[in-house]
């Protein structure tokens, strides 16, 4: 295809809504993985689980957006529920914790997946709301609704959580726990306790991830799959448990994805973000906004 | 010596067996199977030795199936050769994936490993001459007597690659390098201040596990005469790869192997039986059930039972 400067700007408008929705769902792991240090494979299967709820609220007439938020409270106490189970079993015992707690987490995610299977099928599912089908246009360029609405949580999203770990007490305290746990127990605090705490928001952040996926597109069981390494990649590439960082990792990875989309085609797109993670691993393992 | 005498008995066997047994089922399952040992124990040389754990099992085994799919469509390559240069290709991929990641902790080349799957996968779906995304229809040559089937040779050839596979594991795990992984798993600073050559060792068993998938795949497009990168690159085999030392255990280089036999053949008789969605149940409740309850796996419930019916 030739070059034109009016492909190019389209390309990089679609990139930056792509990143942000990108960013929008490796938050909730930048937080478990990047700041907690779990190695929380399940967390995209979490986020496809929170979809599909989405769409069961979404049939009793409830907004995909509404329903997300309608659901954190209970996947907050789910992911309170799952680390803890985590740090009894495996945290606690200390040895050897890595190589099983990441088969721990790919089991679960198995599970989450062929339950979800079992219960609704293999079949794709979608959401019903007044933007969705909806889109508008700058010029010559057509801009779905659905994406800016994804790209407005998101950033809301993204917002939030920021404020919350950089003014709130309990927000400081996960950000002390993932710099200096022993400082923290010295102190007289309980690590464990807050851990917990920023995994279940963690999961929680993953519900609304969930519903943002299922608004931007059609979803399905083993949709969680494709997403283990996109998320992983933003989060890396972002530097561990960095909240600018994962935006700004997640719009590079959505610019390059769709200027590759529109240069080469669909085929490419998916390699290009996964060479830029392991250039990023080889030469600044930190990432770039790392400690 | 009682390893060697044990591998020529099941390998006779397995000649005997596909001499006589008529059922050409068995072979087709038994192959998948045995597919499943080489990969789980080629990841645990790297994953339950050293601790490092790879996810990129089916980018190894996919490009040890496309060599070979490629090697025989270019030069109608005999098998054996194309099994070799699966091996090598997938052992430098091996290679070339530990330089640029093992200097990281653990969880990072795991996430490597996942990029890699990708990658691998899309250089495939855009490579025309291999088939691209729609695949490749592969012509099997007529089978080498005394073989009457082409199934039955590669279940032979199956079982000779596993016990190979298990060979190289048994020597590395009673070696010096074995020693080394293993104190690479319990401390990599420690093991680092102690003169062990963490980096050498890490690439050695990365380049060796990976070679050993290769081999593993080498077979795979003969054994459906065609060859396509959604189910080459298949995250299923990273599962199993991953799934069967954990249950087997990880400690003992007999471990992949009775994980993989047990998981695999489950699985098979399930997606037989039942349906093919709850064979992914079965690896991730046995996965969890094992990390959880057993963590050194089947053979380590074995030797508490002994100890404790010896008291």
């Amino acid at each position: 295809m030739p070059f034109s400067f009016e492909l190019l700007l389209e390309a990089i408008v679609f990139g930056v809504l792509l990143g942000c929705f990108y960013a929008a769902v490796s938050i909730g792991l930048s937080v478990s993985f990047g700041l907690l240090d779990v190695p929380h494979v399940a967390h995209p299967a979490i986020m496809v689980f929170g979809a599909y709820c989405t769409w069961l609220l979404g049939r009793l007439g409830l907004d995909p957006v509404l329903a997300g938020v309608l659901l954190t409270p209970a996947f907050f106490l789910l992911g309170m529920a799952v680390y803890r189970f985590y740090y009894e079993v495996f945290e606690k015992r200390g040895s050897d914790a890595g190589v099983r707690g990441i088969a721990f987490f790919f089991g679960l995610a198995l599970i989450i997946e062929v339950g979800l299977i079992l219960a609704f099928g293999v079949d794709q599912r979608t959401v019903e709301a007044a933007y969705i089908g909806k889109s508008f246009s700058i010029g010559d360029m057509r801009i779905p609704m659905r994406t800016v609405v994804v790209t407005v949580v998101a950033l809301v999203l993204m917002t939030v959580l920021t404020l919350y770990l950089s003014r709130t007490f309990t927000g400081r305290a996960i950000k002390a726990v993932a710099q200096d746990e022993q400082a923290l127990r010295l102190m007289g605090a309980n690590p464990m306790r807050i851990k917990q705490w920023a995994f279940g928001i963690a999961t929680a952040v993953a519900a609304v991830a969930g519903a943002m996926l299922i608004i931007i597109g059609p979803v399905d069981p083993g949709m969680d799959r494709a997403y283990i390494g996109r998320t992983f990649s933003v989060v890396v590439l972002a530097g561990l448990g960095s909240m600018t960082g994962t935006i700004a990792a997640g719009l590079i990875l959505g610019i390059s994805e769709s200027i590759v989309l529109m240069q080469f085609g669909a085929s490419w797109a998916p390699a290009v973000s996964f060479s830029l993670l392991l250039i990023v691993l080889g030469i600044r393992p930190q990432g770039l906004f790392g400690r | 010596m009682k390893f060697w005498i044990s591998a020529a008995i099941v390998l006779a066997a397995a000649v005997a067996a596909a001499v006589t047994v008529k059922n050409e089922y068995f072979f087709f399952a038994g192959y998948t199977v045995l597919v499943f040992v080489t990969l789980a124990t080629a990841w645990n040389i790297l994953g339950g030795y050293a601790g490092y754990v790879n996810f990129g099992t089916p980018a190894f085994f996919g490009l040890g199936a496309y060599t070979a799919a490629v090697l025989f469509k270019a030069f109608a390559m005999p098998l054996v050769l194309q099994i070799l240069a699966a091996g090598v290709m997938s052992g430098l991929l091996g290679l070339a994936a530990g330089v640029l990641t093992l200097r990281l902790r653990g969880i990072f080349f795991a996430i490597a490993t996942i990029a890699l799957v990708v990658i691998m996968e899309t250089l495939f779906i855009n490579w025309r001459f291999a088939g691209g995304a729609t695949g490749l229809q592969l012509l099997r040559p007529p089978p080498m007597p005394p073989f009457e089937s082409y199934i039955k040779m590669l279940f032979v050839l199956a079982v000779a690659i596993a016990i190979v596979a298990v060979a190289v594991a048994r020597w590395i795990e009673q070696s010096w390098i074995g020693r080394g992984l293993r104190a690479i798993r319990d401390s990599e600073e420690a093991a680092e201040c102690t003169g062990v050559p963490t980096l050498r060792l890490k690439l050695f068993a990365c380049t060796v596990s990976g070679a050993l998938m290769g081999t593993a795949g080498a077979c795979m497009p003969m054994y459906l005469s065609f060859i396509e990168p959604a189910s080459t690159f298949n995250l299923n085999y990273a599962i199993g790869a991953l799934a069967s030392p954990m249950i087997g255990g990880t400690a003992h280089y007999l471990g992949p192997v009775i994980g993989a036999l047990i998981l695999s053949t489950l699985q098979q008789v399930v997606s037989v039986t039942i349906s093919s969605e709850m064979n992914v149940l079965v690896v991730g409740v046995l996965l969890v059930f094992f990390v959880v309850a057993a963590p050194e796996g089947v053979l380590g419930l074995f030797k508490k039972w002994f100890r404790t019916s010896s008291k």
